[in-house]
Formats: structure tokens, C-alpha cells, sequence
């Protein structure tokens, strides 16, 4: 019984720790200047959401959570950082971004902001339902939250899919712990969906660099009302 | 079986419209041909759900109801007039032309087939994934231009929408964590509806915020609608309807699914969110429309303050309020159709989308300034048009609910946008021309379309068909909870 509480502890342990990780892979994301850098932590954050499938996968003895763990795996850690890098030319992750629309130190501060208000904004509901795992609801909202953050305060286009592919990350951090039974083939669709987008996005910045010179996409102002 | 068959048609479709051909005929054919196809099966399908049978292919997966069945109907009927449209409107330039529009038939097929898809899936899940399809599947069609301005609105759309729908994703999975605490298994639209009651109102009222501002975003929905009128700007004009459709019948659809489910306190406090939000669309799209200078631009304006009045009338609550969003989403399309094949026209012939450039077209080119005033009255909610009826509904059934406040604000904005509508239109269609129409156009590939889609804004008025009518009130059922 003490082996067994033990085990649980450990694992609860582990959950937190992995937790900690991820929201910290989503600070790297907001203070990483170079866009191949930001590639990298993205691929790192994939890692900690792996993780986290196969520590809840021991903790509710679910097979389906290890099925969730391999599919992220092949899409978030193999295939989609090889399809971004196979589709854009490789001096577009040479570059550091210079221009953002906020400097480091004040995005670190917003994303705190933003991390904190996550917490407030889901405390009333794991406060009222109380469980193991569910302590990941808020980490993955404040990963969306910041993935958003990414997107708004990043010119380059690459950063910008990368807060898409975190927003995605965050969602998928908290949901394999409340929903862990989910089907398996909304679980595949969702991966397979995540690496079209990943498609659509990288062929579209290959064009924009052809069309426009640059993949400066938050310089794009020219369509307003005269 | 229809159904299954269906989606497969478009799928096979998409993929031959790739071969390389020699002239684009052949792609242009085989969507038209899939088109017909598509609307015979979706109106077997109509007439069979109008007996009052529910159409189930795979239980718990697939299957198609009354509400399902208009949204079907809809979007096949719309199909065909597009894709006619295409055959004569889309032409190869370039060198590159006749690769382009192959791709373009191919991505327009997908396209069609993600939107269908929404109403005939019963697993929420996979109708998140079928609408984050209908953005992924129209992006290349929105930069179809290949201009830089095309690729901003592309990038522009790309971007929001799927941060949209990634909240939305994070408000879905949510709602089925509640289920699952309840006990529910079936993550379909009847298993939620039925385990709503005993999800804890936090959750569902989250579930429901994040889904609608994260649906919101890829609907149009004011304050987050800025990618809108760009994308329409650029689009070609059968995108422009199909972006249009997406927004007032689509995405409301979706949102519109978990009504049954919100009852009591959290039911009246999401539909005064969606009259808030609603309210909120009509007048930003209502003082927009005033200052607007750009024809593609002005109905996507338009779409906004559509979106918006559907919003209102299923936030009013009760069966006649639902009867009336699920109506006004059936005219609005049908007109707003009118609309844009009437600006292709325009467009075909006067190569300039700015509305200073488009003068007296009643006398260079009759066709399509007669098509575009119809448009203009009959979207901005005059009569004899059909559109006319549902606004008219939508109030009627807010007055009798005692919404005094939202009815009146929903008057207001609807006028504000008429005249606006209708000032820009008076200075299109009638005075002087600018420049000399050389060769209007009257092709059937316009005519038929036109006629495709004034014929019922006309005939609505007078007369309503019984097969769309059971489907109406099976929608307004549905949502009068």
C-alpha cells in the first residue's frame, strides 16, 4: 500500500515537474530572438507534451493515452519541424528578428501576466471538481494563452506558426488530462489536421517570400479602407 | 448511403480535376457535373429528413437531421450556381494559367466537400476538424491572385481563423470533460445535449465563451473581423460566397447545435452573450458600410451585419426565434449569392473594384445593374424579397419575447445599413457611365446563375416551398430548446 501511494506520489511528481517545463518552453518561445531557435523549443516543447501522455497514460492505466503519445511523437517531433524546414529556404532561420512589436523583457512580462491569468481564469473550475491531473488545465491554457501572445507580438512568419503550433500544443497539454478517453480517430484526425495546417502554412510562407522578398508578414499593412 | 456518396463524389472530383488537360473545360465540367450530382443526392436526402425521418449512415458518427438537411440543401444548391459561374468566369492567364485553375477546381471541390461535411458529421470532434478544413482548404483560394495583397489577406485569414479554432478546440474539449464527469459517453450532438443539464454551469459556460469568440474569429464576428473585408477583396467571387456561406449558415450552425443543451440561468446568460455579440456585429458592419469604397468590400460588410442578425434572432430564444435565425440564414444566402454574381459581373467588365469607378450601369449594362440594385434591395432588406420576411421575423419574434432594447437597437442598425447599402448602390446603378461597357456579357454562365438565385429571392415572398418549410421548423425546434 505504501509502494503503491508512493508510485502515485511519484508520478503526481513527475506530472507537475513536466508541467513546469512546458510552461517554461513557452517563456523560451516569447524571449528566443532567432527563428531557428524557436524551432527548436517548439520541438522541446513537443517533447514535454509527450511526456506528460505517458505519465498519464501509467497514471489512469490508459493504452489510449500511449497511442497519443506515439502519434505526437511522429507528427509534432518528426514530421512537422522536417516539413517546416524541407519547405522554407534555410536562410529564413538564419535570421534573428530584430523588430518585434514588444522587446524581450516587456513580452516576459506579458506572458507572466498572461500565464496568471490563465491560473484565474480555470482555478474556479478545478476548484469545484477536484482530481489528479487536472492541475494541467491551466498550464495548457496559459500555453494557449501565450502561443496567442507569440503570434501577436512576432513579424517573422515562421514565429507566428509556431505560436499556432503552441496554441495547438497547449490545448492538446490540457485535454489528454481531462479528456483522456477521447477517440483514438478524432485523435489521428486532429494530428493529421495539425500537420496540414503546418502544409498550408509553410507553402504559404515559401510564397509570400517568393512573391513579397521577405517573410516579414506583420509588415503586410497595405489592404485597409482608404 | 447518399450521404457517404456524396462526400466521396467530391473527393474523386477534386482529384481529377488535376489531370493535366489540355484546356480547363474538363475541370470546369467535371465540377459542374459533381455539383448536379451533389444537389440531386442532397435533395433526396432533403425530401426524406422532411418526412420526419433522421438520416443515420453510421450511428453516432454520421448522420443528417432536420437542421443538418437545410444546411445541406443550401450549400449543394449554391454549389451548382458557383461552379457554374467558375466554368465561364475563371480563365487561365499566364503562364501558369491552366495549372492554377486545375489547383483552383481542385481546392474548390475540397472546399465544398469540408462545409458539407459539418452538417452531416455527428461526432463534435471531427466537425471541429471539417471546419478548420474549410479554412485550410480556402486559403490558396483567397491567394489566388498571387499578388503580395492577395497573400496579406491570406495570411491574414489563415492566421486568425485557426486561432480561432484552436480556442474553440480548447472550448470543445472542455465541454466533453463535463460530459464525461456526468457520465455521458457518446461525444455526438444528442449525448451532449442530453448530459448538459448536469455539467457544472462553470464549465459550460466556458466551454461556451471559448467556442464562441474562437468560432467568432472565423465567422467575422465584430470585434474580431479585420481579415474579413481583405480576404473578400481578394478572393475570386465564387470564394467570396462560399467565404459567406462558412459565416452566416456554417459556423452558426455549429454554435447553434449546443443550444438544446443550455437551459435555465446558463441558458439565458449565453443568449444574451449571443444578442450582445450579435447586436455588436450589426452595428460595427452597419457604420462600416457607410464609409466603405470597395464593392467586394461592402458585402462583405454586409455578410458581417448578416452574421449578426442571425446571431440575435437565436439569441432571443424560444421556437419562433429559431425558426426565424434558421430562415434568415436560408434567404441571406440565397441573396448574398445574387449579390456577388452580380459584382462578377460587374467586375468581368469594369475591371476596377473601386465603387467610384462604377457609374450608370443601368444604361452601359443593363444585366448586371438590374442584378446588382435587385441584390442591393433585397440583402439590405426591402421588399418584395425574401430577406424582408425573415428580418421581419427575427423582430417579431424578439418583440413577443418582450426584447424591446435589443429589437429596437436591431431595427436601428438594419436601417443604418439599408441606407448605406443603398446610397452606395444608387450611385453604381444610375447617372452618367464612366466608361464605355464595350461587350456586356451575357453568357450562361452568368445568366443561369443569376436566374438561379433571383428566381427564390423573388418567389420566398410569395410563396414557401413544404419541403423547406418542415426543414425550417425542424431547425427552429431544434433551436427554440
Amino acid at each position: 500500500m505504501i509502494t503503491s501511494d508512493t508510485t502515485i506520489t511519484t508520478i503526481g511528481q513527475l506530472n507537475a515537474l513536466t508541467g513546469g517545463l512546458f510552461l517554461l518552453s513557452c517563456f523560451g518561445l516569447v524571449a528566443t530572438r532567432q527563428i531557428l531557435a524557436c524551432l527548436k523549443i517548439f520541438i522541446g516543447q513537443s517533447i514535454f507534451l509527450v511526456a506528460s501522455a505517458l505519465i498519464l497514460a501509467v497514471m489512469f492505466s490508459s493504452w489510449h493515452l500511449f497511442a497519443v503519445a506515439v502519434i505526437t511523437l511522429a507528427t509534432k517531433i518528426l514530421l512537422i519541424p522536417w516539413m517546416l524546414r524541407r519547405t522554407i529556404s534555410h536562410d529564413v532561420y538564419a535570421r534573428r528578428e530584430v523588430s518585434q512589436v514588444f522587446n524581450i523583457p516587456t513580452s516576459l512580462l506579458m506572458a507572466l501576466a498572461l500565464a496568471v491569468f490563465a491560473y484565474f481564469l480555470i482555478h474556479p473550475l478545478f476548484l469545484s471538481i477536484p482530481g489528479h491531473a487536472w492541475e494541467n488545465l491551466p498550464i495548457g491554457m496559459a500555453g494557449l494563452l501565450i502561443g496567442t501572445f507569440v503570434i501577436s507580438a512576432r513579424r517573422e512568419a515562421i514565429p507566428q506558426v509556431i505560436g499556432i503550433l503552441a496554441m495547438e500544443n497547449g490545448a492538446l497539454f490540457a485535454g489528454i488530462a481531462i479528456a483522456p478517453t477521447l477517440s483514438l480517430i478524432s485523435e489521428l484526425a486532429a494530428a493529421f489536421d495539425a500537420l496540414v495546417v503546418t502544409l498550408v502554412f509553410a507553402l504559404l510562407t515559401r510564397r509570400i517570400h517568393e512573391h513579397v522578398g521577405n517573410t516579414m508578414v506583420g509588415n503586410l499593412t497595405v489592404l485597409k479602407e482608404d | 448511403m447518399e450521404l457517404i456518396v456524396m462526400l466521396c463524389v467530391l473527393a474523386a472530383s477534386a482529384g481529377l480535376c488535376l489531370i493535366p488537360t489540355k484546356k480547363i473545360t474538363f475541370a470546369a465540367g467535371i465540377t459542374v457535373g459533381t455539383g448536379i450530382i451533389v444537389l440531386l443526392l442532397a435533395t433526396h436526402t432533403a425530401l426524406v429528413v422532411s418526412g420526419g425521418t433522421k438520416v443515420v449512415v453510421i450511428p453516432n458518427w454520421f448522420a443528417c437531421d432536420g437542421f443538418g438537411a437545410l444546411i445541406m440543401l443550401l450549400v449543394s444548391y449554391i454549389g451548382v450556381g458557383t461552379s457554374i459561374f467558375s466554368w465561364g468566369h475563371m480563365k487561365p492567364e499566364g503562364e501558369d494559367g491552366l495549372l492554377r485553375l486545375r489547383r483552383y477546381y481542385s481546392l474548390y471541390n475540397l472546399f465544398l466537400l469540408a462545409m458539407l461535411a459539418v452538417p452531416l458529421l455527428d461526432q463534435i470532434s471531427l466537425v471541429w476538424i471539417a471546419l478548420e478544413l474549410t479554412t485550410l482548404t480556402s486559403v490558396f483560394l483567397v491567394s489566388f491572385d498571387k499578388t503580395p495583397e492577395a497573400y496579406e489577406a491570406a495570411w491574414k485569414y489563415a492566421i486568425l481563423t485557426t486561432m480561432g479554432a484552436i480556442l474553440a478546440l480548447f472550448g470543445i474539449l472542455l465541454l466533453y470533460w463535463g460530459m464525461h464527469l456526468t457520465g455521458g459517453e457518446s461525444f455526438t450532438w444528442e449525448g451532449l445535449a442530453k448530459a448538459m443539464p448536469n455539467i457544472p454551469p462553470a464549465i459550460l459556460k466556458a466551454g461556451f465563451v471559448l467556442i464562441l469568440i474562437g468560432f467568432g474569429s472565423k465567422a467575422g464576428m465584430a470585434p474580431l473581423h479585420s481579415w474579413l473585408p481583405d480576404a473578400y477583396s481578394q478572393a475570386p467571387v465564387p470564394i467570396c460566397i462560399f467565404l459567406s456561406f462558412v459565416e452566416t449558415a456554417t459556423i452558426p450552425y455549429v454554435i447553434f447545435r449546443l443550444w438544446p443543451g443550455f437551459i435555465g440561468p446558463v441558458g439565458a446568460e449565453t443568449g444574451t452573450w449571443l444578442v450582445f455579440f450579435g447586436l455588436l456585429s450589426a452595428g460595427v458592419a452597419a457604420l462600416l458600410l457607410i464609409q466603405t469604397k470597395e464593392l467586394k468590400r461592402l458585402f462583405a460588410f454586409s455578410t458581417i451585419e448578416h452574421h449578426g442578425i442571425i446571431l440575435v434572432a437565436a439569441g432571443l430564444g424560444g421556437t419562433a426565434a429559431g425558426y426565424s435565425a434558421a430562415y434568415q440564414i436560408s434567404t441571406h444566402m440565397i441573396t448574398k449569392s445574387l449579390c456577388f454574381f452580380a459584382v462578377g459581373a460587374v467586375l468581368v467588365t469594369i475591371k476596377n473594384p473601386k465603387i467610384s469607378a462604377v457609374r450608370g450601369l443601368i444604361r452601359s449594362y443593363p444585366l448586371a445593374g438590374i442584378a446588382l440594385l435587385m441584390g442591393a434591395l433585397a440583402v439590405s432588406g426591402a421588399p418584395p424579397f425574401a430577406v424582408f420576411l425573415s428580418e421581419f421575423s427575427v423582430i417579431r419574434a424578439g418583440l413577443t419575447n418582450g426584447q424591446f432594447l435589443a429589437v429596437g437597437l436591431l431595427v436601428l442598425f438594419v436601417g443604418i445599413s439599408f441606407c448605406a447599402i443603398m446610397y452606395h448602390h444608387s450611385r453604381m446603378v444610375f447617372g452618367k457611365p464612366l466608361v464605355e461597357v464595350r461587350a456586356p456579357v451575357f453568357s450562361p454562365s452568368l445568366v443561369v446563375p443569376l436566374l438561379m438565385t433571383a428566381i427564390p429571392v423573388v418567389l420566398l415572398w410569395i410563396a414557401m416551398p413544404r419541403t423547406l418549410d418542415t426543414l425550417l421548423h425542424l431547425a427552429g425546434a431544434l433551436l427554440g430548446r
